[in-house]
């Protein structure tokens, strides 16, 4: 072996055996383990923050789904609701629902001492704090459906108030109703035993999933239903606009577009399109479709149009996506018979690449779906919108919210009340996010070729 | 005639037109439609096509035009005392709204078009009049208002006639013009076929439209800001403090700061997380491993950022305030702060990291690492020493695209990170971003042509730049990068 | 360091560097290697021929377990380098490469300079104590190679930017840095034109001395020109193995004759 190095350049190694570790190794192998680890550290990271976030939503949010109910039976007196006795609409229709309210508190307060519940309160206006304002309302519109029932008791499922709702879900804590000018101790001494009576109940909130929002103070009246119609009929434009013009732009760019500056200058500008920040997109609809062209405000048509121009690059590259994977030999196929290329393109490499295209779509239309930013700017948020639009046309021009700015005006509200509800929202927003996300691996799963 | 009846009337029109182009053609063959050019069908086509796309082009180019020749015409027979106090285009929208509310009164009944026309601001309470059909005015109408608003109707009246004619002049033209070239030799097919491509082309061409719609909104309004603000007490202004009165400090810097801080702070939680995550999911998972745990991980960028701006403003704030706040190290005065908003926004860019990373590291070419490997080095060294090496322009290009997308977040900074604009060190202070002031200056109440509303646009239009230049830089290290290994 | 004179005596005594004994090669269902007993000498050239897919290149990746980085790959049997099985538990497959060096099919030069693509084997398994130590080792690599006169002046430049004669020869370079006691070679020059080729051919006769060498080689020709054994392989089975003048002149075998006169292939 030593008369071999000093004869030649390369010098082999002392001889070792491959069986014992040398020092070094061990060293190297534990830098690995350790390197090993960060990765996994990283990836459990990444899925312990996923966790988090779902538990986060699903815990604060779950309740936005119940409700506290109270069953007051309210005596409907003629003498406050009908002074005349004719039964005349127009007169029932005069009393406000000031009127009302006596009505449905004295109820309650019967109902508390007959129950025998011990209470220091007295007057039925200290039972304010117990019931919805909206209450008066729902019993005043059960009037003038029914006119005959004036005269009669009837038992009303009437929304207590949000404090009340927030005791019996623990937001409101005992220590913190000191410095509220809402409610008071004793109101909440009788909640418990309104509970134990059976009068006060929570049941399902079917009303959060289609009702509309409410006023500051009444948060236990807010409903995210007319923000998802107004969504709906967003994501109605975004649809009905992008897929066409999408398809047909990826069309042109893969098909026919010749190899020129005016292609570069497409490509360019939808690689570009992608990547700027939604908000410009906003700046854009407020200055193009509201300031410039005058279309109303806070409509869904505008928001559709600007989140079709927001989600149109990213439909474009999936759609060209699609159509890339399918096979030349499917175009020479067509050609080779004769056809036209407009015809071997529509008849056949279209249709072979649409599942894939739909995909795109609704990914692209889920991502619509949930973005909030542009939205802002034309208005969309802040506005109240007391009733469902009562038409298509409606649909489309009245001023609406969308789901994700209706969870964005909750979150800047003051009452705790209303964050329950943000985050109820966002379990609604996301269940949609899931149903799109799952029809699109179905459609791929389903209809995906491999050629 | 309204612009939707008129569309309808085309559209009639043109399936009419489909039949008699298709008849004609039959008929120019002797019934033999053996012996036509095309197949029948694209001859009839080729007449509705004539008819309907330039009319319903001309209607929509003469619907945008329209509204902004009679808006000029109108505001320059305005006499100049009406405009004294505020400015014109305030007075333009007042007389848009009179107009408007005159069309609903005509329309409800309330008066005969004759009526609106001969309204006198000083003989009837106009304002009351709209007031009741519903239309609510803002304050009482002048005279020189009310004549300016039916000379409005009057030019939009004139105008819609017009379009109506040249619409339908234009339809029967190419209908004429199109059953005129319609015989058995006539190439109907081609000449559809290149219509379509014209309407392809004019599909992708709204990518160019699009941009080109972004820059002048930002260029056209930026240009108002800076005739009513100074460009340089914007660009190099250390304050930042609106005041809807007048005389606001509008300083960019302190919003560009607390935007850079913030995203720096996201990135730094981001690209290590990203990187590490999508290091171990492409050299180490097992496939089945990969195939779970990647699409968990990417369900973090499916979540809408508002979300996130939730997750920001209810949960990691209080926490954050548990810790660092008055109670605890005593640093930290509200939940939204520069490092709640930090925080958040990098969870949200971990998965935007990790699967560019993915990409960029699978694109590495196996034959490198089995030459690492081949000499005796471990998977961590060969992934240190050449795969990441190698892998580090694309990489690169990632985390620049990730900047940009923390540099353009909205929903996170407007809930997360406070309103104030500071220029501090201190990332458990508020501060807020580009993003954030673009939304408040937008939202309030402020008039549309004061330097505190119009801001949002120079704003605007400096996020637009900076990001289009972290994308362009970005994109293109990225594509040479592929071409690197293709 | 600890069985020195133990691995010594073994060499000196049998002179076989691989003893290869019931190898059975598995790709998930597939069974690529059936059966192979071999035993290549030091000092040696030895050529692997045989069609496409017979497994040469499969058993060649044994010997350094490159396999180790396919998930699906199964090794059975023994394979026993300097007397040590290298399929043993305790054998750490990083120790074992830098024993067994390997020269990949296709270039494969990092992206990094010259220098930094020898010197990266040495500095991974620490072999200089400074830098000058590690000039020395790059230096005589890059001779060893036979391409230190071509690159001598540009050593920071990228690797990558060299011709693909010059790119093999570094990456032969690249292995032999390491002080490995076999060479494995994986078709070297398939991707080289003939002059590339002639260089390396050249230079994997001078290796001969230093290293033993296992070529797995397209080309009947290289293998008679550089190999000193050949093994012919056939459809994952080491159908003969002997002196590379007698394999090619008189084979046993009948499908070792069909392949050397052309009928398969």
């Amino acid at each position: 072996m030593t008369d071999m190095a000093t004869n030649n350049d390369i010098v082999p190694p002392a001889k070792s055996s491959l069986l014992a570790l040398d020092a070094r190794t061990q060293r190297r192998n534990r830098e690995e383990s350790t390197f090993k680890a960060l990765g996994l550290g990283a990836v459990g990271i990444g899925m312990l923050f996923l966790l988090i976030l779902l538990t986060t939503i699903v815990s604060n949010g779950v309740g936005a789904f119940t409700q506290t109910f109270i069953n007051v039976p309210v005596y409907l007196d003629p003498a406050k609701l009908d002074k005349k006795g004719e039964r005349n609409l127009d007169d029932i229709k005069k009393v406000s629902t000031f009127g009302y309210s006596p009505l449905v508190l004295n109820g309650l307060l019967e109902l508390v001492q007959e129950n025998g519940i011990d209470t220091p309160f007295e007057k039925s206006k200290q039972m304010k704090s117990l019931v919805s304002a909206s209450a008066a309302a729902k019993v005043r519109d059960y009037v003038i459906a029914n006119p005959d029932q004036i005269g009669e008791t009837v038992t009303f499922n009437l929304l207590a108030a949000s404090r009340v709702d927030g005791y019996l879900k623990d937001r409101v804590k005992r220590e913190d109703v000191a410095r509220d000018k809402n409610i008071s101790a004793e109101h909440l001494d009788l909640v418990d035993e309104l509970v134990k009576a059976g009068i006060v109940k929570k049941g399902f909130n079917w009303s959060f999933i289609t009702g509309a929002d409410a006023s500051e103070s009444r948060a236990e009246q807010a409903g995210i239903g007319v923000a998802m119609m107004g969504s709906f009929f967003m994501m109605l434009v975004v649809l009905l606009l992008s897929l066409p013009i999408g398809v047909a732009a990826s069309i042109y760019l893969e098909e026919f577009a010749p190899q020129n500056k005016f292609t570069d200058l497409i490509e360019v500008n939808i690689s570009n399109l992608a990547a700027v920040p939604s908000i410009v997109f906003g700046i854009l609809g407020l200055a193009v479709f509201i300031q410039f062209m005058h279309l109303p405000q806070s409509a869904p048509l505008v928001g559709g149009l600007v989140l079709t121009l927001m989600t149109l690059p990213t439909i474009i590259i999936s759609t060209r996506a699609a159509l890339k994977a399918v096979p030349s030999s499917i175009r020479q196929a067509a050609l080779g018979v004769g056809a036209s290329k407009m015809q071997s393109v529509f008849h056949h490499v279209l249709p072979l690449a649409m599942p894939g295209i739909l995909t795109g779509t609704i990914i692209g239309l889920a991502q619509a779906l949930g973005e909030t930013a542009p939205l802002l700017l034309i208005g969309m948020v802040g506005y109240i919108a007391s009733n469902p639009p009562d038409g298509i046309v409606s649909g489309f021009m009245d001023p609406n919210s969308a789901m994700p700015a209706q969870i964005y005006e909750w979150a800047k509200r003051a009452d705790p009340a209303y964050y329950e509800r943000a985050w109820g929202g966002i379990i609604i927003l996301l269940l949609f996010l899931l149903t799109m996300n799952v029809i699109a691996v179905i459609l791929r799963r389903r209809f995906e070729r491999r050629w | 005639m309204p612009s939707n009846w008129l569309v309808l009337i085309v559209l009639a029109l043109a399936t009419i037109g489909f039949v008699i182009g298709r008849a004609r053609a039959i008929q120019s063959a002797g019934g033999e439609t053996r012996d036509l050019h095309s197949l029948p069908s694209y001859y009839g086509t080729h007449v509705a096509m004539m008819a309907a796309v330039p009319a319903i082009g001309l209607l929509l180019i003469w619907l945008i035009a329209q509204p902004l020749i009679i808006n000029s015409s109108v505001a320059s027979s305005i006499p100049d005392s009406a405009i004294a106090e505020t400015d014109l285009g305030l007075v333009m929208s007042d007389v848009r709204r009179v107009a408007d509310g005159l069309d609903v009164a005509v329309s409800q009944g309330a008066m005969t078009t004759q009526d609106a026309q001969n309204l006198n601001a000083d003989e009837t309470d106009v304002r009351a009049e709209l007031a009741k059909v519903g239309v609510a005015l803002g304050s009482d109408v002048s005279v020189p208002i009310l004549e300016a608003a039916q000379d409005y109707r009057q030019k939009s009246k004139v105008g819609s006639m017009a379009m109506a004619a040249a619409v339908l002049t234009l339809v029967a033209g190419g209908m004429f013009f199109a059953v005129g070239r319609t015989n058995k030799s006539f190439r109907a097919r081609n000449v559809v076929e290149s219509g379509i491509k014209t309407l392809l082309l004019a599909a992708a061409s709204l990518a160019i439209l699009t941009t080109l719609g972004i820059v002048l909104s930002l260029v056209f309004n930026t240009v108002e800001f800076f005739k009513l603000y100074p460009l340089s007490e914007f660009f190099f202004g250390l304050t930042w403090a609106p005041s809807f009165g007048g005389g606001s400090e509008l300083g960019f810097l302190p919003l560009l700061w607390g935007t850079l801080y913030i995203s720096i702070i996201a990135l730094a939680v981001a690209v290590p997380i990203g990187l590490f995550a999508a290091i171990y999911l492409s050299e180490y998972a097992s496939p089945k491993m990969r195939s779970v745990a990647k699409p968990l991980i990417e369900i973090l960028a499916g979540i809408p950022t508002i979300v996130y701006g939730l997750f920001a403003l209810l949960t990691v704030g209080p926490l954050l305030v548990s810790i660092f706040g008055a109670d605890g190290v005593g640093i930290m005065k509200a939940g939204t702060a520069v490092m709640t908003a930090g925080l958040v926004m990098g969870v949200m860019l971990i998965p935007f990291v990790s699967s560019l990373s993915d990409d960029i590291i699978n694109a590495v070419p196996q034959s490198l690492r089995d030459g690492s490997y081949g000499l005796g080095a471990t998977r961590s060294e060969t992934i240190k020493q050449v795969v990441l090496p190698a892998a580090l322009p694309g990489i690169v290009g990632a985390i620049l695209l990730a900047a940009s997308r923390a540099i353009g977040e909205t929903m996170i900074v407007v809930l997360g990170a406070g309103a104030a604009a500071r220029l501090s060190l201190n990332p458990f202070e508020a501060m807020t971003t580009v993003t954030a002031k673009i939304v408040s200056q937008l939202t309030g109440d402020a008039d549309f042509a004061s330097p505190e509303a119009l801001v949002a646009f120079a704003l605007a239009m400096a996020l637009f730049i900076i990001t289009l230049g972290l994308n362009v830089v970005a994109l293109y290290i990225v594509r040479k990068y592929r071409e690197q290994y293709e | 360091m600890f069985d020195t004179d133990n691995a010594k005596n073994t060499m000196t005594q049998t002179d076989i560097k691989f003893s290869a004994k019931n190898v059975q090669v598995f790709y998930g269902e597939n069974h690529a290697i059936k059966d192979v007993n071999v035993e290549l000498e030091d000092k040696t050239v030895t050529a692997f021929i045989g069609p496409s897919g017979c497994g040469k290149s499969t058993f060649l990746r044994c010997l350094n377990r490159m396999n180790d980085t396919i998930d699906i790959c199964k090794v059975k049997g023994d394979i026993l380098l300097d007397g040590e099985d290298i399929y043993d538990k305790r054998v750490d497959p990083v120790q074992l490469r830098a024993k067994v060096g390997m020269v990949f099919q296709k270039p494969n030069p990092f992206p990094k300079s010259i220098y930094d693509n020898v010197a990266y084997g040495p500095r991974i398994h620490g072999l200089a104590r400074s830098k000058a130590e590690l000039d020395e080792i790059v230096e005589k690599s890059l001779r060893g190679a036979a391409i230190w006169n071509e690159v001598k002046d540009r050593l920071d430049a990228p690797g990558t930017g060299l011709s693909g004669g010059q790119q093999q020869r570094l990456c032969i370079a690249r292995a032999i840095a390491t002080k490995p006691e076999v060479l494995l070679m994986d078709e070297p020059c398939s991707a080289l034109d003939p002059i590339a080729t002639a260089q390396v051919e050249e230079l994997i006769d001078d290796l001969r001395k230093d290293f033993s060498v296992v070529i797995v080689t397209h080309s009947m020709q290289q293998a008679a020109r550089v190999s000193q054994k050949t093994a012919f392989f056939h459809l994952g089975n080491l159908v003969e193995f002997g002196e590379t003048p007698q394999i090619f002149t008189n084979p046993e075998d009948e499908r070792t004759e069909s392949y050397i006169t052309g009928r398969i292939g």
